[in-house]
């Protein structure tokens, strides 16, 4: 038996195979020395000068890709295909919102300590959940917390009673839509449709400048790097086994003797905080958070990242989430008409032709099975 | 110390080894009723009865699925189950291990717990194992991986994230894999295993489990010959140490098993319809009938 034990350890304890550390590093040395240098350094005449456009479109796309991650977290390891993700991206970043719109302070447009929607809702004081607006520690507990807990209810119930497959997304679909619904109410004090916008400052520092730009870009690079790494541990551990043990044949894990709910419950719970996270991260970079982040059609898009990508890979929902997004941005000014049909082309061929996705398509060419 | 003292005290401590190596409820008798304390949440087998069906009835929209079926398994018994189809032998795993709630009856585990107040989890938690008929094996993961998964250890959340093999654990698995004879096919991914391959997967993952009482849905579906043979010797290996409950079509499987002396059970329409060796169940007039038609 001696022999034996290292034979058949599994090769659990590599996080990354030296070309995955590589893919790492580059990844790393491109965005976050690459771009900065490039935007910054680099003098605006130069053919190599990274414009200014290019830096908020990237940033912006790696929070798209941040969640896509989460997705596979959830759909491709978990096998349960949320709908709702938009929900959590768009509570973290309201969380966030709520910060900047008190960091604008008297700098509106009616020049009052309030921001201006309420100003002109005529509301006198602070509706209760801003009461902790004005500290940046306590909005950023809040970009975790509130989607984390909303998830974690959501999921408690959903899981314990077993609702499955189509129902279950169907349930997540309708939750991001009531969500939707709400916040487009000026009642409910988050600005109605038109949601935040206008922001100034972040910390004190001026929030539209090209340092800020490149610093929240690369802050981005920097949270979905070490996401990705998080990620990777996770699947690779034994809870990961028993995440795609549950996706592929659950009711063989509950008679080994596993808890699915308790499994379930708690990736899902982190998947919505990932989201969560990129919402946050999206919101100073765009400059605009409005209830259209929680249309159903935003949580769908974020399932097509990680179809186009390939599902249960972790690379592959980032590069679906880059290229999808990288040709919505081209298409949108080229053709804008054709964007929809292109969408919809998309994943019809990637539906047919390519099921595992970008990823699967690299793997084939490989000649692995 | 004098020789005869040392003596006296070897012969202590090896009935007490014997006595703990036992399956508990071998010894039965008078140390049965009152030398054991049976603890809580643990299945107490002294009286050596390991599986405990009285009268459990169950109907899907009016149809009796399982119509007052009563049926004791030994501890260390191996039995055989056979009936045509829908005689309810897919319900009554169902029901042992939680899928399906009975509408009437009792089930329990050894003496003294209530399968039927614990959810599917518990029931294999406290050593119930279960093969299902079609394999089920977890396809993208190595047969190594789907082994440790069912190897016996804490089952939360916390604990699985943190997880790390010990020696003994890995010897452990090593063990089963020999005793499944995939030790060469450790690191493959398990969906590529041939059906046989993954029938016999799924056998050494409820192994991994260490269960006291193990239900077999139909183990040999689909196995040639040769790996029925060596499927009938891995299982007879088995009994003695855990229950085992064997849901078979095939009767020469069923023979190969019974050795012509062990009780076979023949369901019909959800309950018991003969009980006795095979050659003598196969020779019961009604049991003719059933299986030939009237």
């Amino acid at each position: 038996m001696s022999g034996l034990g290292m034979a058949l350890s599994s090769p659990r304890g590599v996080l990354l195979g030296p070309r995955g550390w590589a893919g790492v590093l580059a990844a790393s040395v491109v965005l976050l020395v690459g771009v900065p240098v490039f935007n910054l350094a680099v003098p605006e005449g130069s053919a190599f000068h990274l414009s200014d456009y290019a830096v908020s479109l990237t940033g912006k796309i790696l929070c798209y890709a941040i969640c896509a991650l989460a997705m596979d977290l959830i759909w491709g390891y978990t096998g349960i295909l949320s709908l709702g993700h938009g929900l959590f991206f768009a509570l973290g970043g309201y969380a966030m919102g709520m910060y900047l719109m008190r960091q604008i302070g008297s700098d509106g447009q009616y020049r009052l300590p309030m921001p201006d929607f309420m100003v002109f809702l005529d509301w006198k004081a602070f509706p209760w959940h801003w009461a902790l607006s004005d500290s940046f520690v306590a909005q950023m507990l809040l970009v975790v917390l509130v989607p984390g807990l909303l998830a974690f209810v959501f999921g408690f119930f959903a899981f314990r009673s077993r609702i499955k497959g189509v129902y279950f997304s169907i349930i997540t679909q309708a939750m991001t839509f009531a969500a939707m619904l709400l916040f487009f109410r000026n009642e409910t004090g988050f600005g109605g449709n038109n949601g935040f916008t206008d922001f100034k400052r972040i910390l004190g520092v001026p929030i539209a400048t090209p340092g800020m730009r490149v610093f929240l870009c690369c802050l981005t690079a920097a949270v979905l790097i070490a996401l990705f790494l998080l990620s990777r541990a996770i699947v690779n551990s034994k809870y990961g086994h028993v995440l795609q043990a549950i996706r592929d044949a659950e009711s063989r894990v509950m008679f080994s003797g596993y808890d699915p709910v308790a499994y379930k419950l708690s990736i899902w719970t982190l998947s919505a905080v990932m989201c969560g996270v990129a919402g946050a991260l999206y919101v100073p970079q765009v400059g605009i958070i409005n209830p259209g982040e929680m249309s159903p059609a935003a949580g769908i898009e974020m399932a097509v990242w990680a179809a186009v990508g390939g599902r249960a890979t972790l690379v592959g929902p980032i590069v679906g989430a880059l290229f999808v997004n990288g040709a919505k941005s081209w298409f949108t000014v080229a053709f804008p008409e054709f964007w929809l049909f292109f969408l919809g082309a998309l994943f019809i061929a990637v539906t047919l032709f390519l099921p595992d996705g970008l990823a699967g398509l690299l793997k084939r060419r490989k000649g692995q099975p | 110390m004098t020789p005869d003292l040392l003596e006296d005290g070897a012969k202590r401590l090896q009935a007490f080894e014997q006595r703990q190596a036992d399956p508990a409820g071998s010894s039965g008798g008078r140390a049965a009723a009152f030398g054991r304390v049976a603890r809580l949440g643990e299945p107490d087998f002294a009286h050596g009865v390991a599986l405990y069906l009285d009268e459990i009835s169950v109907s899907f929209d009016g149809f009796k699925a399982l119509n007052k079926l009563s049926l004791a398994i030994d501890v260390g018994e191996l039995r055989c189950i056979i009936g045509p189809n829908g005689a309810g032998k897919t319900t009554m795993m169902d029901c042992i291990t939680g899928k399906t709630r009975p509408d009437a009856g009792k089930c329990f585990f050894g003496s003294t717990i209530d399968l039927l107040r614990l959810s599917e989890t518990d029931i294999a938690q406290i050593g119930i194992g279960r093969k299902f008929q079609k394999p089920t094996v977890y396809e993208p993961l190595t047969v190594f991986q789907n082994l440790e998964l069912a190897l016996r250890a804490d089952r939360r959340v916390r604990a699985a994230l943190f997880s790390r093999l010990s020696g003994a654990q890995l010897d452990r698995i090593g063990e089963v894999l020999a005793l499944i004879h995939l030790k060469g096919e450790a690191q493959r991914q398990a969906g590529l295993l041939s059906h046989g391959q993954k029938q016999w997967l799924e056998i050494g993952m409820l192994l991994m489990q260490e269960p006291r009482l193990l239900l077999l849905d139909e183990p040999v579906a689909g196995m040639t010959d040769a790996e029925t043979e060596r499927t009938a010797e891995l299982l007879l290996s088995l009994e003695g140490r855990h229950s085992l409950v064997v849901v078979e079509h095939d009767m020469t499987f069923v023979d190969r098993l019974t050795q012509g002396r062990k009780t076979v059970t023949v369901l019909h329409e959800g309950s018991v319809l003969a009980e006795g060796p095979l050659a003598e169940v196969q020779a019961n007039q009604k049991v003719v009938e059933v299986y030939l038609g009237r």
